[in-house]
């Protein structure tokens, strides 16, 4: 009997700690969140409703549209750009024969390791316009001013190539873990059949590692969205405004902490948090229906 | 391998190094920037040269470690962000051991609303918790303290869920039912039994979590206003801001924040990486 009730009660206890702390951490700010995106705040103290003016004056406001096309270009970029430099990477380095695999990949995935706050600082300096190393490479190796902009003009470009940097190894691991599950027979036979190195990427490859390669997009497109860091350090700390590579998560920083508006903060954080939920949604729709072709 | 197969890798080596290369090259031009002083750094790209543009070794200089050890006292930050990663991946690790385990292994009434419950959270962007997270702790009185940043981080949804799938392939529910019949109670079955056969994955998650905390910027820059209690990631955020034009000076406190990470996890880069890709892989 004692045993029956122990085994009644012993998922609740383990369970508790886990439900405590959503509770307080997760549902709590979750619904205050709804509450506080219908009021104007000054700092966590005092607010006054304003409906859903917050929502209204962030669609007017330019700066939201340009954090919003900042965000998406360089989502559009790391995409693009990165993902299918990590598969080629992960396709060269999982050619059979290859020596020294491990230590490639050991050394292209340790920038992972790396916050992206220290990163940042990394590169803000990198970006430097005289004396960083990008401009210094650049000038040396084919003349290039060495007053080249990237913390300012080009700036979406300076945020692509230092996440390439610190990302492309980490997505490259799970690209090479994908294709290491591709049938080898399966390639070989399609060679034997006359499959040109295009075709049988096209055919074989591709749809082989086709639920890997969109999770890792998911992923990308997440953290693409969520970027705070890099701009933030890499810009702001010069004292002067500069907006050219403001994000989304940066936008809502500053109104929630910068000028103490939690309540147009959690506006922002609704508007970006539907984006999130939406991608999500999406891609797990789209592996759902590939899977049940496939089957 | 005949010679045509090591001739065709040729081309897959040399573009491989390349890459190796330019990875390598921002933490190695990183490292001789945070050995040399400001006049060098302007003059040369990486060791330092002598007037007559000789390469001049003995103008690296440890001053930046020595501004960082004395003026700026970084051991406080590092402590703290030892601190703060270890207890939250601690903590987290046993948390969400416990939740995914009894969500594996009992049959309960609420099991499914629980489950239900963790997969909705994992929806839940962070982005979107940040404000209100903010106005919760003002209520609570966290605000400025460890606890803030600790607590909230204790109960990652991912990491139930992680530890529930973790828990349905690697404890047997006939050992369970055998400790049961043998008069062992749920909690020491939980401790005993369950926990060993969940290495693995504990130390995937022990890892992933601590990694976490230690790059973690947003939240402590939000949460703390005391500097003593700053981690790595806002202290040297803070260098930034006071010495704007002291490069060296900044590259020597992001390399302090980033070696430590290196010598923990480099070598068990192959464990992470398992645990990293076994659930996309699988899934």
């Amino acid at each position: 009997m004692t045993t029956l009730s122990a085994k009644r009660v012993a998922p609740w206890a383990l369970l508790t700690p886990f439900l405590v702390v959503f509770a307080i951490f997760t549902a709590w700010p979750l619904a205050w969140s709804l509450w506080l995106s219908l009021h104007q705040s000054y700092g966590p103290g005092v607010s006054t409703y304003v409906g859903v003016g917050n929502y209204s004056s962030m669609l007017a406001d330019p700066l939201f549209w340009l954090s919003l096309k900042n965000t998406t270009l360089y989502t559009l970029g790391s995409v693009f750009i990165q993902l299918p430099l990590a598969l080629g990477l992960a396709m060269l380095l999982e050619m059979p024969g290859l020596r020294g695999r491990g230590v490639i990949r050991l050394v292209l995935f340790s920038p992972s390791l790396v916050g992206v706050v220290f990163a940042a600082m990394l590169f803000g300096i990198i970006f430097e316009k005289r004396t960083g190393l990008l401009n210094q490479l650049l000038n040396g190796a084919f003349g290039v001013s060495l007053d080249t902009p990237w913390l300012s003009t080009y700036i979406l470009w300076a945020l692509i190539l230092a996440s390439l940097w610190m990302y492309v190894g980490f997505n490259m691991v799970y690209f090479s873990a994908a294709l290491q599950n591709v049938r080898r027979e399966l390639v070989e036979a399609a060679t034997v059949d006359g499959a040109g190195p295009v075709d049988r990427f096209v055919h074989v490859v591709l749809p082989a590692i086709r639920p890997v390669a969109s999770f890792v997009v998911l992923l990308s497109i997440i953290g693409s969205l969520q970027l705070f860091e890099l701009p933030y350090l890499m810009l702001d700390v010069a004292g002067k405004p500069n907006d050219d590579g403001k994000t989304l998560i940066m936008y809502l920083y500053t109104r929630g902490f910068d000028l103490g508006d939690l309540g147009y903060a959690s506006a922002v954080g609704w508007v970006l948090g539907l984006v999130l939920i939406g991608v999500t949604v999406v891609e797990r729709l789209i592996a759902r229906n590939e899977a049940e072709g496939s089957a | 391998m005949n010679r045509s197969g090591a001739l065709r890798l040729v081309p897959v080596y040399t573009l491989l190094l390349l890459a190796a290369g330019l990875t390598l090259l921002p933490l190695l031009w990183m490292v001789l920037a945070s050995f040399k002083n400001n006049e060098d750094f302007m003059g040369s790209v990486f060791v330092p040269r002598d007037s007559d543009g000789n390469i001049a070794l003995g103008r690296f200089t440890l001053e930046h470690y020595r501004t960082l050890g004395g003026r700026e006292n970084f051991l406080r930050p590092l402590i703290n962000s030892a601190f703060l990663a270890s207890v939250t991946a601690i903590g987290a690790t046993l948390v969400c051991a416990a939740g995914g385990y009894a969500l594996a292994k009992y049959n309960f009434k609420g099991r499914k609303l629980c489950t239900g419950l963790v997969l909705g959270a994992m929806l839940v962007p962070g982005p979107l918790l940040l404000a209100p997270g903010y106005q919760v702790l003002h209520t609570v009185g966290l605000l400025d303290t460890f606890y803030g940043l600790i607590l909230p981080a204790l109960a990652p949804a991912f990491g139930v869920f992680l530890f529930r799938q973790a828990a349905m392939v690697s404890v047997p529910t006939e050992l369970i039912e055998a400790a049961r019949i043998d008069g062992c109670g749920e909690g020491r079955t939980f401790f005993t039994i369950a926990m060993p056969l969940l290495r693995p994955m504990i130390g995937t998650f022990l890892m992933i979590t601590f990694l976490g905390v230690w790059n973690n910027f947003i939240s402590p820059q939000v949460v703390l206003q005391d500097s003593d209690k700053f981690p790595l990631s806002v202290a040297v955020a803070q260098l930034r801001g006071t010495y704007y034009q002291d490069y060296g000076l900044q590259m020597a406190g992001t390399l302090v924040s980033i070696v430590p990470v290196f010598l923990l996890f480099l070598p068990l880069q192959r464990d992470f990486v398992s645990g990293m890709t076994s659930g996309a892989v699988k899934g």
